[in-house]
């Protein structure tokens, strides 16, 4: 692999500069390219890619399998709800602002009582406090609407530069909203890529693999740990916030454990021990379950039967099977 | 005074069908260190095979004979539990938790359609077994005898397993592998063998639940999703692994859910949760678990 530049210390190869580019072009082509069912789909891809991105600095990189990552999420979509329902905001760059501020202030909050623990207490305890946020949600039905939500109308983009009302609103919303998305997307994966292959990242990454021996090289391990913790709860957190314009509405679903086991299931899809993996695996999910819902009545059973295969046959999961067929076909040839 | 006495049967009811669930998940992690996320899911099945073969057999054979029916569901969950764990889990204990945890994930999002799938989308109800024992009066107040056989009924299940695992040949086997499954092993113990039995016997308590409450509730969609957050709860605060646990965790969830119901309808479940939180801060292991 030859190197084409280095970026903040970082070599970057040829390769991968290559197919970054070919993969932004395409995505920059989507909407006229592709019809609008099609790219509402996709931008439902990049949010969960980033709130998977978040995610897997947690599982991937620093070895904690966090079963409660619908709690970030599901802050940032309801900040977004009560901004619209209490105070009446319609800018989206209010909302992600506002949204980052509040899902740091919970993952702090909740990362502090978590990260001391580790293995399936850390899995059990994040996931009991984002049942709490879920019956809250739940329960609370004149604050937050109950199971029946609350309503988020079409934002205004770039500081009221965009409004999307009248007629063809709903059309010109989906293009704009892509693009918006896919600026967001961008930044994020950029922030993310700094982030692991930082000195930062690579402590994580030395936690990961052996917590007493990163501890005896002077890593302080639970600053570290609580660090990416709040990283990753403000990315997720960052994905509910997006989520919600392109939704329309937000219910308790997305505070419900299932929904975390979701975020768990694409990134493991992907590979959780690669950087690309969880975004392959939030956009492959993404079409996966639309198309079960689409074709079958019983697509739980569907997502069901391929997250079991997928943990069987595939573990490394469909980035890091291809890189390792990959790096295969190489040392033949 | 009746409406307290009602409670706090109504406490006990619930207490009961909570432990013989969270036993099984708490019995299941204790031997295999594995948290099964399909846990509740068995307990639906429980449910829905013996109302299913309640309501199949019901004004064919006398009603007393239709109580015999109960067990199935316990039995009929046992052995799939039996067949999947060799088959799903077993190639999985080699890697990382995560992957096992994830394995029980799908197996959850499986069985939970494939119960849609056989039985459909309405309550199965065994009601008649419920009808047919009557009521008792309690100060004026009349309550279901069948509701204080459940009470019974876990009582004795828990007695029996208590026997089971610190009495007998087999609980010292299980035991044994709980506390070092590499020497257990070493020491010519087919653990192999002891995880089937284990994972069967917790599935089989799941199922006993789901089939014991079946004929006071009814079978309906979603109940295994929401029996296993509580069930959670329970070995969370009892501790992971420990039957005294699931026991007190039971009683404590059972009755701050009755007062809930009451006192704090919003908030009863946010309750639940934040005591679990608390719990897990203050003593990580639980109330009764052991230092790992």
């Amino acid at each position: 692999m030859r190197t084409a530049f280095h970026f903040q210390g970082v070599p970057v190869s040829w390769r991968s500069l290559g197919i970054t580019l070919v993969v932004a072009a395409l995505l920059l082509a989507v909407p006229t390219v592709l019809n609008p069912y099609q790219t509402i789909l996709i931008s439902y891809g990049l949010v969960m890619a980033i709130a998977a991105l978040g995610f897997n600095l947690l599982l991937g990189y620093t070895g904690l399998t966090s079963f409660g990552h619908s709690a970030y999420f599901g802050v940032g979509a309801y900040t977004v709800a009560f901004l619209v329902k209490y105070l009446g905001v319609t800018s989206m760059e209010l909302y992600i602002i506002v949204g980052f501020v509040v899902s740091a202030v919970i993952s702090a909050v909740f990362g502090f009582l978590c990260v001391r623990y580790t293995l399936v207490f850390f899995s059990i305890l994040t996931l009991a406090l984002s049942q709490v946020l879920w019956s809250l949600a739940f329960k609370f039905f004149w604050v937050t609407g109950g199971t029946d939500g609350i309503r988020v109308p079409r934002p205004s983009l770039l500081a009221g530069t965009f409004q999307f009302t009248g007629s063809g609103a709903f059309l010109r919303f989906v293009n704009s909203y892509y693009y918006y998305l896919l600026v967001v997307f961008a930044v994020c994966v950029g922030v993310m890529w700094l982030i692991v292959h930082s000195p930062f990242g690579k402590a994580l990454q030395a936690i990961r693999d052996n917590a007493t021996r990163a501890e005896f090289i002077a890593v302080r391990v639970w600053h570290y740990r609580y660090a990416a913790f709040l990283i990753s709860g403000v990315f997720t957190g960052l994905a509910g916030v997006l989520w919600v314009p392109l939704n329309g509405l937000t219910t308790p679903d997305v505070f419900y454990w299932p929904f975390s086991g979701e975020i768990v299931f694409m990134t493991v899809l992907g590979g959780f021990r690669n950087f690309t993996g969880p975004i392959v695996g939030a956009m492959i999910f993404n079409y996966l379950k639309t198309y079960a819902v689409a074709t079958t009545e019983y697509w739980q059973f569907l997502l069901g039967a391929v997250l079991i295969a997928l943990v069987m046959v595939l573990p490394a999961g469909i980035v890091g099977t291809a890189m390792q067929l990959l790096a295969r076909l190489r040392k033949e040839a | 005074m009746g409406t307290l006495i009602i409670q706090v049967l109504n406490s006990l009811l619930y207490a009961s069908a909570l432990f013989l669930i969270a036993a099984g998940l708490s019995l299941i992690y204790g031997v295999m260190r594995i948290v099964n996320l399909a846990h509740g899911t068995m307990y639906a099945v429980g449910a829905y095979v013996a109302a299913w073969a309640v309501g199949a057999a019901a004004g064919r054979i006398p009603v007393l004979g239709l109580y015999a029916l109960i067990p199935l569901g316990a039995i009929v969950v046992a052995a799939l539990g039996m067949v999947l764990e060799p088959l799903l889990l077993r190639p999985l204990y080699k890697r990382t938790e995560e992957y096992v945890l994830l394995a029980t994930f799908g197996l959850l999002m499986v069985i939970d359609d494939g119960i849609r799938f056989v039985w459909g989308g309405t309550p199965l109800s065994a009601s008649v077994l419920w009808e047919h024992m009557g009521g008792i009066q309690i100060f004026g107040l009349r309550y279901p005898i069948y509701n204080l056989m459940v009470f019974l009924v876990g009582v004795l299940a828990a007695f029996l397993l208590w026997l089971l695992v610190y009495r007998t040949h087999f609980g010292l086997l299980l035991r044994a592998t709980s506390q070092n499954m590499r020497m257990a092993s070493a020491l010519g113990l087919n653990v192999k063998r002891v995880y089937v039995q284990a994972f069967g016997i917790g599935c089989f308590m799941a199922g006993l639940g789901g089939a014991i409450v079946v004929p006071s509730q009814a079978a309906v969609l979603g109940m295994g999703v929401d029996a296993l957050v509580l069930a959670f709860v329970v070995v969370v605060i009892g501790g992971l692994g420990s039957l005294e646990g699931a026991f007190v965790g039971a009683l404590i969830v059972s009755f701050v859910r009755t007062l809930g119901i009451t006192f704090f309808p919003e908030i009863e479940l946010a309750v639940l949760y934040l005591i679990a939180a608390v719990v897990l801060l203050i003593r990580p292991t639980g109330l009764f678990g052991k230092a790992s």
